[in-house]
């Protein structure tokens, strides 16, 4: 434990201080980096801890993002109120499926297609709502870039990448404490087994509704980190399935359930994948689709040689 | 009584699998609940425990009814139950499959742990608590099923043939340590078995079901000699 404590906060430091070491770019695979980490995170609550398979967790990070991106387009009400509203919603989001999922016994792959339908269904509505710009897309005004407006949230690359890891470490502490407690217990009897958790007295129906609206709240968040950090959204962007999918690559490969499975997951296929894109087109390739290709390989690999994902294996071999 | 069936039935398609059974188990009784395969015991378990509730009928526990509850309603009033088909939390370990049962009435991790650990220790698992649940025997698996089920602080233990299984041995041991919870706590019984080594030395009462129905109850000695048990089941296997 104490090795694992300490391998934590050598991590810790290295990433609080990595700006005074790296450049405009590589600051920004760091944030993209931790983006991925904190939103595959906020997965894993719900499949992970809970069992519950989501495929369309681009739903909240385009929900929260439109959310807090709107309040901010016409009313120029920064974020850190928008947040709550984001949050709010994408909760109640999340119950509404949940609720028509769990009530009506939809489970496992049919839960996972309810989940793509909402999401799908929501990127044609705000292909529809003008108010949010529809198919045209919002666009943030882009402020200087100098100073940090930490109110409105616009600022240097610096903020954003601070905050990102503000967010995935606040995750983690969440998530490690919640496997801890009486809902991380509840949550992994529900996936082992539900019929025995629900004898040893849990309300499943409850308890999953929990995990889906933490889960879908958390991850509205990523999608107002988004809005602001790219300064645009577009529903068939955001809300694309692809989306979805990436969402999930990462703990999928990382270790789905366990603590340090999204974060890995999310260096490792980012790296690889940008590092890839900068070799293939130094050496003059320019493939399109290749980090696609790159992908599906990875994936086949880990399946294939590491189902339960890298983290379990990686956190033997460091007897962490 | 601490659990009181009234004339209960159930159909499944038509088929009547238990036709107006009534029977009840005393505060701190243990009752066995025998029969022919497809008697009907399974389904009067499963009404106990929650699984579906009754067509017909009523059953109390500590004078409440609680036909048509949600099993983990059933549960929290007071009920425990193990499964006749083991169904271990195969991925966390037997310590941690044991504290999500005691978070019912513990609220903090130190409680749920501490009780659990006492637990596993009176039914020979401590030395095995920090195991996957995965890596464990049946006869394991099905103490595993007991002491979660014990976690959940039960006043009333429903068992589905916790013995079947084991060996004569291991289920000497397992009957040992029910009869030590039920004289130290009190804890009243209700177990469905087939193995008549254990219903003999554990219950006080034993109810016989045949097709559905309730053809004889009392103590073991009365029942085995009852000649409507013997014709219907006990009857079948002497003639082997």
């Amino acid at each position: 434990m104490t090795r694992a404590s300490a391998a934590l906060a050598v991590v810790a430091a290295l990433l609080i201080a990595l700006p005074a070491f790296v450049g405009n770019y590589g600051l920004s695979v760091a944030t993209l980096i931790l983006y991925f980490a904190y939103t595959g995170q906020a997965w894993n609550v719900m499949m992970g801890f809970a069992g519950q398979l989501s495929l369309g967790h681009a739903l909240y990070v385009g929900v929260g993002g439109y959310v807090a991106g709107g309040i901010f387009y016409h009313w120029g009400i920064g974020p850190w109120a928008g947040l709550w509203v984001a949050m709010a919603l994408c909760a109640l989001l999340g119950v509404v499926i949940g609720f028509l999922a769990f009530r009506f016994g939809i489970s496992g792959v049919y839960f996972a297609l309810l989940t793509i339908a909402f999401a799908e269904f929501t990127r044609i509505g705000f292909d529809h709502l003008d108010w949010l710009g529809g198919p045209g897309g919002l666009f943030l005004k882009v402020a200087q870039r100098d100073t940090w407006d930490v109110f409105n949230f616009r600022g240097p690359p610096l903020m954003y990448y601070y905050t990102i890891l503000f967010l995935t470490a606040a995750a983690l502490a969440l998530c490690a404490w919640l496997l801890k407690s009486k809902a991380g217990y509840y949550w992994q009897a529900i996936r082992e087994n539900e019929e025995a958790a629900q004898a040893l007295g849990i309300n499943t129906f409850r308890w999953k509704m929990v995990a889906v609206a933490l889960s879908a709240a958390m991850t509205s968040v990523s999608g107002v980190f988004y809005a602001f950090y790219y300064n645009n959204l577009f529903p068939e962007q955001v809300f694309n399935i692809g989306r979805s999918i990436e969402i999930i690559l990462g703990p999928v490969i990382g270790g789905v359930g366990t603590l340090f499975g999204p974060i890995l997951g999310a260096v490792v296929l980012t790296v690889l994948s940008d590092g890839l894109t900068e070799i293939l087109a130094a050496l003059g390739w320019e493939v399109p689709g290749i980090k696609q290709i790159f992908y599906g390989v990875v994936l086949l690999a880990v399946i294939m040689f590491l189902p339960n994902g890298i983290w379990p294996a990686l956190a033997k071999r460091l007897r962490l | 009584m601490i659990l009181e069936a009234t004339r209960i039935s159930k159909s499944f398609r038509g088929l009547k699998a238990v036709n107006e059974a009534s029977f009840s188990v005393e505060e701190g009784a243990i009752v066995g609940l025998i029969g022919p395969n497809g008697a009907g015991k399974t389904t009067i378990f499963n009404m106990v425990a929650g699984v579906f509730a009754p067509d017909t009928g009523s059953i109390l526990f500590q004078q409440k009814p609680i036909h048509g509850l949600r099993a983990d309603q059933i549960c929290a009033a007071g009920i425990g139950r193990t499964f006749q088909i083991v169904k271990p939390f195969a991925g966390l370990s037997v310590l941690d499959n044991v504290m999500v049962g005691a978070f019912l009435r513990e609220k903090t991790s130190s409680g749920a742990r501490s009780l659990s650990a006492s637990i596993l220790e009176k039914l020979g698992l401590g030395p095995k608590r920090d195991l996957p649940a995965s890596s464990l025997t049946l006869p394991d698996r099905k103490r595993l099923e007991v002491a979660r089920a014990l976690a959940t602080r039960p006043r009333l233990l429903l068992l589905d043939e916790v013995m079947a299984g084991l060996r004569p041995t291991e289920c000497d041991q397992l009957v040992a340590v029910f009869r030590e919870i039920n004289r130290a706590e009190g804890l009243s019984i209700l177990l469905i078995e087939h193995v008549m080594r254990a219903v003999m030395a554990l219950a006080g009462q034993i109810v016989v079901l045949h097709h559905g129905e309730v053809i004889a109850r009392g103590s073991p000695e009365h029942v085995v000699r009852d000649p409507a048990v013997l014709e219907c089941y006990l009857g079948e296997e002497t003639e082997v």
